[in-house]
């Protein structure tokens, strides 16, 4: 079985909320993960605040997307500790147990259900018991019909509910797997370059979405996108070389020199 | 046509109800025809017909199991013959009890082979396969275990596509080898044969074989009801997704593992019940049965009816053995290119099969259902304005 650090068995862990009595939901301490010698992560430290929105940059390989699977439980890293609130070690769980402590994921590409509609894409992520027998004698009570509904019309999809996913533009895409992390009630969202492929007014009205959202949950969100990442960001991340090189508010990020050297400064090249 | 497709009878009817209500249309019309008309007679339906379709009915159940997996879950199992045989035997050991004395060498304990090999007593495995609940109990529980050890390894360790299809492959061949054996103790090469009695009825009697292709009919409304029931719960709609999308799955906080598994072990047991009813009804079960290619020709039949429509696996094994039956009388040797090149045929021009092709016809011949999707993408227009 698997059990926490005090040793109480998962159940009850997946379904206590995580504890944030100092603020911090997400603790990522001294995490090191190297791929064939390669240093994916370097010895990097990390902690998002509850309820806050947080911005994550950096060229290419500098660790983002690993940095996911690590919080995620797709990539196990070599050393460090990775903890969900105080209690929570997140090494102990994997990918279906992390989702279901409270941590949801949105793709790079937007990966939705697309032989099922919008409404069941939405069904199956709802929060509650992932087992096989519930699954099999399932049945959508008032109250989660509701919750789908709210979710629908938060990402404004509610004409569509009944399509085939497969058939949504891309943008519409990306907002469903929102949409089906919102129904999850996760604590905290890590959104993978939530924008590409959008046009503007997908953009506008994603960055909308994402701080409305914050608050209420915690959101982390990897862009490429500067003008983007400047639209929604209260604090920006600056990764490189698998470790964090820089934090603060985007002006700030914008005046370090290390910054302008390694990552703006290729950017304005 | 029309007006009967827009009757509001037909209009409640879901394909469940259509499946059973031909399925059971079918089975009195033959029942009848056997039992009323005399031979000679234009209406007869002789006893080799009634055998010979309740085959093809083993087949079309056998499709369902494979459709199940591969159609609604994406794990293309080219080893489900091994199920099938395995559900085989178990039936076969029990036909062999029945014999009695009445084999060639006449001992009331043993089945002819075993004698012929110098054995005293029965092996520990034939315990209780003169007890026809335990033997029933055994064509679920064989298959049903063997697919669980199997499936959990494979899909606790993540294996799928490609290498899975090959381990599937070699697990139906391990089978074969190891069943050609006279050491294993279930006949060898020659498998089990010669059977006399079926529960105390005579095999012979052409009654006996009526009422197994009832029973087999039966079976396969019974075995269509479950996986319809499985794949229209949430239960396929997360397996649907696990086919789609399983990294999504996993990080929606479903275990796709665990689904596959139980979805594993339920097709494998519905092939398993297949091959318990197609034993007594063509007399005999040996290796040949693990052959890989038995398997690779159950994956052709649901390509061909049309994979991910429970409907479209019946059609496509009986559609397509109904062909082998006939052509394998008149060119034997020319059948496996057919087959190879319907079946290429088929992925080119019919990717949803024969199911996907009549699925567009009614289409055509019914266009209300097109209205309401006009419906529904000017509704999302006068939205969509709104919105600005």
């Amino acid at each position: 079985m698997i059990v926490d650090k005090n040793g109480s068995p998962l159940s009850t862990v997946t379904s206590k909320a995580p504890d944030t009595k100092h603020g911090v939901i997400l603790y990522v301490e001294d995490v090191s993960v190297s791929f064939d010698g390669f240093k994916a992560l370097n010895d990097l430290n990390l902690y998002i605040g509850d309820g806050e929105l947080r911005c994550l940059i950096g060229a290419n390989g500098a660790g983002k997307t690993t940095l996911m699977d690590v919080i995620t439980g797709k990539t196990r890293p070599d050393t460090g500790k990775v903890n969900f609130g105080q209690q929570i070690d997140l090494l102990q769980l994997d990918e279906s147990e992390i989702a279901r402590a409270g941590i949801g994921r949105k793709f790079q590409k937007p990966t939705v259900f697309e032989a099922l509609t919008v409404f069941e894409n939405i069904e199956l992520s709802l929060s509650g018991d992932k087992g096989i027998w519930t699954a099999l004698f399932h049945k959508l009570s008032g109250e989660q019909k509701d919750k789908i509904d709210e979710v629908l019309a938060t990402i404004g999809l509610t004409a569509e509910q009944n399509y085939p996913a497969g058939r949504l533009s891309h943008g519409q895409k990306q907002w469903l797997e929102i949409g089906m992390l919102l129904a999850a009630e996760p604590r905290l969202l890590l959104v993978d370059e939530p924008v590409a492929g959008m046009t503007a007014q997908e953009t506008e009205r994603t960055a909308e979405l994402l701080t409305s959202l914050a608050g209420k949950h915690s959101v982390v969100v990897v862009e490429h996108d500067m003008a983007f990442v400047r639209s929604i960001a209260r604090k920006v991340t600056v990764l490189h070389q698998g470790s964090v090189l820089a934090e603060g508010s985007m002006d700030e990020i914008q005046e370090n020199k290390d910054v302008r050297e390694v990552y703006l400064g290729e950017e304005q090249a | 046509m029309k007006n009967l497709l827009n009757s509001p009878f037909v209009k409640k009817m879901n394909s469940l109800h259509t499946v059973i209500a031909i399925l059971f249309i079918s089975t009195i019309y033959v029942t009848f025809c056997n039992l009323v008309f005399a031979e000679g007679s234009l209406l007869y339906v002789s006893d080799y017909t009634v055998s010979l379709l309740g085959k093809y009915l083993c087949y079309a159940l056998l499709a369902l199991a494979v459709d199940l997996v591969w159609g609604y879950c994406g794990i293309l199992s080219l080893g489900h013959g091994a199920f099938f045989a395995l559900g085989g035997y178990a039936m076969g050991m029990y036909l062999m009890r029945q014999i009695g004395d009445r084999g060639v060498y006449g001992n009331a304990e043993l089945p002819d082979f075993m004698v012929f090999l110098n054995w005293t007593e029965l092996p520990w495995y034939w315990a209780g396969s003169d007890n026809p609940l335990i033997m029933i109990l055994l064509v679920f529980a064989g298959p049903g275990l063997l697919a669980y050890i199997f499936g959990s390894l494979a899909f606790r360790s993540r294996v799928s596509g490609v290498y899975l299809s090959i381990m599937t492959q070699a697990m139906t061949y391990a089978l074969l080898l190891s069943f050609f054996r006279n050491e294993m103790g279930f006949g060898g090469n020659n498998g089990l044969t010669d059977f006399k009695e079926i529960f105390g009825f005579s095999l012979q009697s052409p009654d006996t074989k009526l009422a197994l292709f009832v029973a087999t009919a039966v079976m396969l409304a019974i075995g269509y009801a479950i996986s319809h029931f499985i794949v229209n719960s949430k239960m396929g709609r997360v397996v649907t997704a696990i086919r789609d999308a399983e990294d999504r799955v996993r990080f929606v906080g479903y275990k796709p593992q665990h689904y596959k598994v139980w979805i594993f072990v339920v097709s494998a047991m519905l092939a398993g019940v297949a091959g318990a009813l197609y034993v007594p009804q063509v007399g005999i079960i040996n290796p040949g049965e693990f052959s890989p290619l038995n398997s690779i020709e159950i994956v052709i039949w649901v390509a061909i009816g049309g994979r991910g429509t429970l409907y479209g696996a019946l059609v496509g094994a009986i559609v397509v053995s109904y062909a082998k039956t006939r052509f394998t009388a008149i060119m034997p040797e020319a059948w496996l290119f057919g087959l190879g090149g319907l079946f290429v045929l088929v992925t080119l021009l019919l990717p949803k099969g024969l199911a996907g092709l009549v699925f567009n016809l009614m289409d055509k011949i019914d266009p209300p259902a097109k209205e309401s999707n006009a419906k529904a993408i000017i509704n999302n227009k006068n939205t969509a304005t709104e919105n600005k």
